[in-house]
């Protein structure tokens, strides 16, 4: 509740200065990662690692939300060290500052643990109108951690969020998507907003805002950062209620394709197929 | 084991769709059933609507819910997804499950996290199946990496809390003499102004999810234009069109036809993919059509391995000879 009496007070203070905090994973490119097959845990070594892709449609929406209104935006991850390159990389594409979690207490943590960590950064932080995250990751593949975020911090959240189409002082107006339509709504501040791929094409950083970046400095918060904000009993794997018993590898589930190079032949038998289902 | 005899309590949310109860209430309550005729136990449901009457409500029991409670108010009109928590976490302190499930559609994957939080409870995300193991517990499976593993999911606390992929599970058939309890609850009217519908919603044309008949396009198809073709291929065959990502991206087709990992996942009779290649993630929204045709001119594309049928050649080509065929074979019969 301090959190949320702080922000409205912020923004009622420095008009249109939005404080606005991006939700950053690291995570390895999915195309040539390997996994452990005993652990059940991928091999991070295996493949380089990069923002979250649908993350980068949360920088963006941040950084047009800046542009329009003027603000603040601070990219949050939790992860180890290496993540700190990612966090660059935010910085390079317009954030204004990055924080890292770090902490072996941190590690192995499910949706829920992430989200207590988060949270608490995000409790310390204290001013904050709008939080942006990105529908899922790649590697945990879940979305849930914004909505989970969303709850610990009792604010509202808005997921699916294909087009923003206002930002005021105090309140913003989108398009969220849901398979059988789409609502445009609105919210006052704080809000979370999970967005989907369609609400930008996301920048790439110049080779200035790259030089600049490698400069930065990127906050790195232990454990003991966190202390008052956060119960260590929620973090990391000691915190997280799921684990995983097994993981079995798919076989690529092939079929027997019936390939024909004479399209003649091929028709044939696509007609017969489509007779057989009653089609014509 | 002893966890085992005192059975289980499943509380299965429901799902409207302006009016209807959406069909993955009806799968995961047939789940449900099948886990407490193993287990013993009771089925229930919970619905929250802002005209859902009893009859509707009924369904759920006609379905496999023993119990339903129903929060009927005008304030389940927009769906607030802290409102929505705020009357499942009482319910769920007041009735104590040990296991509830969702859907893992958007209305599914925006509350579930919420109350997962609320509850301080594990939460495991787009599960393709539950199974009770040796010890009582129950297994969450679901695919990661983009289908290529599946994880078994344990929950070290209660109540144990999946989303549940559409389509994967069988409902049972209604059953119209099976009898069980509703109970109207009161909703607790909080957090109303925090999100406000603006406007009407805006209905979507197409439901590919539930398409029978799907003929896709990819990149292959140069340009906007070859969706004209596909889409006439596809109302011979009372079907819809579907797309990979590329068009989309490249606005040649709206987001509604995308298959795949970042789109819709499909399960039609018939999927024909035209200028498709197979990369996993499109291969991760469809490969579980009942047949999958394939027309691509490069033998080597991996969609040929997924597929029942291929013919490699140039879409342009064989797609309105197709056309022409069906029109022949029609007209010679009728
Ligand atoms: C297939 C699958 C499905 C799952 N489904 C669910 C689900 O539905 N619900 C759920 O709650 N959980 C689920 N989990 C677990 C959940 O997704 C995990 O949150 C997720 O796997 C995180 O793993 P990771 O690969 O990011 O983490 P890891 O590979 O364990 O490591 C990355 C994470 O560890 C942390 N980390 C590592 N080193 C450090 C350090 N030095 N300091 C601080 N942090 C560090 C970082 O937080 C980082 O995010 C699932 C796991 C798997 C494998
Ligand atoms: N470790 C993390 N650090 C920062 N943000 C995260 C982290 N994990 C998840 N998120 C955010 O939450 C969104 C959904 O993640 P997930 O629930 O893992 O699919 C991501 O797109 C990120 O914006």
């Amino acid at each position: 509740m301090e959190g949320l009496k702080t922000s409205l007070k912020t923004s009622v203070l420095l008009k249109q200065l939005l404080n606005i905090i991006v939700l950053v994973k690291q995570v390895p490119d999915i195309e040539r990662v390997k996994f452990d097959v005993e652990t059940g845990r991928i091999d991070r070594s295996s493949a380089p690692a990069e923002i979250n892709p649908f993350d980068l449609n949360a920088i963006e929406a941040a950084v047009q939300i800046k542009e329009k209104m003027g603000g603040f935006i601070t990219a949050l991850s939790m992860g180890p060290m290496q993540a700190v390159s990612s966090l660059r990389d935010a910085v390079a594409r317009g954030v204004d500052d990055a924080i890292l979690l770090e902490d072996r207490r941190f590690a192995g943590a499910d949706t829920l643990a992430t989200s207590h960590t988060l949270a608490a950064a995000i409790r310390k932080i204290g001013s904050y109108d709008i939080i942006l995250c990105g529908e899922k990751t790649v590697d945990g593949d879940t979305g849930q951690v914004g909505a989970e975020v969303a709850q610990l911090l009792e604010i509202p959240h808005i997921y699916y969020v294909s087009r923003i189409i206002r930002v005021s002082e105090n309140s913003i107006t989108v398009v969220s998507e849901a398979e059988n339509a789409s609502y445009t709504l609105e919210s006052g501040f704080p809000v979370l907003l999970s967005v989907t791929r369609d609400v930008n094409k996301p920048r790439l950083p110049t080779l200035k805002s790259k030089m600049k970046a490698m400069k930065s400095e990127v906050k790195i918060w232990h454990a003991e950062d966190l202390s008052g904000f956060l119960d260590l009993d929620k973090a990391g794997y000691a915190g997280s209620p799921t684990w995983v018993q097994k993981v079995i590898v798919q076989k690529e589930k092939t079929r027997q394709c019936r390939i024909h190079r004479q399209v003649e032949d091929g028709l044939q038998e696509l007609m017969r197929l489509l007779e057989a289902k009653g089609l014509v | 084991m002893g966890d085992k005899a005192q059975g289980r309590k499943i509380l299965v949310v429901a799902e409207l769709r302006g009016e209807t109860i959406h069909p993955v209430t009806f799968e995961l309550l047939g789940k449900s059933r099948e886990i407490v005729e193993h287990t013993g136990g009771e089925v229930y449901s919970v619905v929250f609507g802002s005209s859902i009457d009893k009859a509707k409500a009924s369904e759920l029991i006609h379905y496999g819910a023993d119990r339903v409670f129903l929060f009927k108010d005008p304030v389940f009109s927009v769906l607030n997804p802290m409102l929505y928590a705020y009357n499942l976490v009482k319910l769920c302190r007041e009735e104590k499950p040990d296991i509830i499930l969702m859907g893992a559609t958007c209305f599914g994957r925006s509350l579930g996290p919420r109350v997962a939080a609320a509850l301080k409870t594990g939460l495991t995300a787009d599960c393709i199946d539950l199974r009770i193991d040796e010890n009582g517990e129950l297994i969450q499976v679901r695919p990661a990496f983009v289908g290529n593993i599946l994880a078994h999911i344990k929950t070290k606390t209660k109540p144990v809390m999946s989303t549940v992929r559409y389509r994967v599970m069988k409902a049972r058939e209604k059953d119209e003499s099976r009898s069980g309890l509703i109970i109207e609850k009161t909703a607790e009217k909080l957090f109303q102004d925090r999100i406000r519908l603006v406007g009407e919603a805006v209905p979507k044309r197409l439901n590919i999810t539930d398409a029978e008949i799907i003929v896709a396009g990819g990149r292959g198809l140069g340009s906007a234009e070859g969706f004209k073709l596909l889409g006439e291929l596809a109302s011979l065959l009372g079907g819809v069109v579907g797309s990979s990502r590329p068009p989309v991206d490249d606005g040649w087709i709206r987001k509604e036809h995308q298959v795949g990992y970042s789109g819709s996942i499909v399960k039609p009779r018939l999927y024909i993919a035209c200028g498709i290649s197979g990369s996993p993630q499109h291969l991760f929204g469809m490969k579980d059509a009942e047949t999958i045709v394939a027309i691509n001119s490069d033998p080597s594309a991996p969609i040929f391995r997924v597929a029942d049928y291929g013919i490699v050649g140039d879409l342009y080509q064989v797609i309105p000879l197709m056309i022409k065929e069906i029109k022949a074979r029609r007209s010679s019969v009728g």
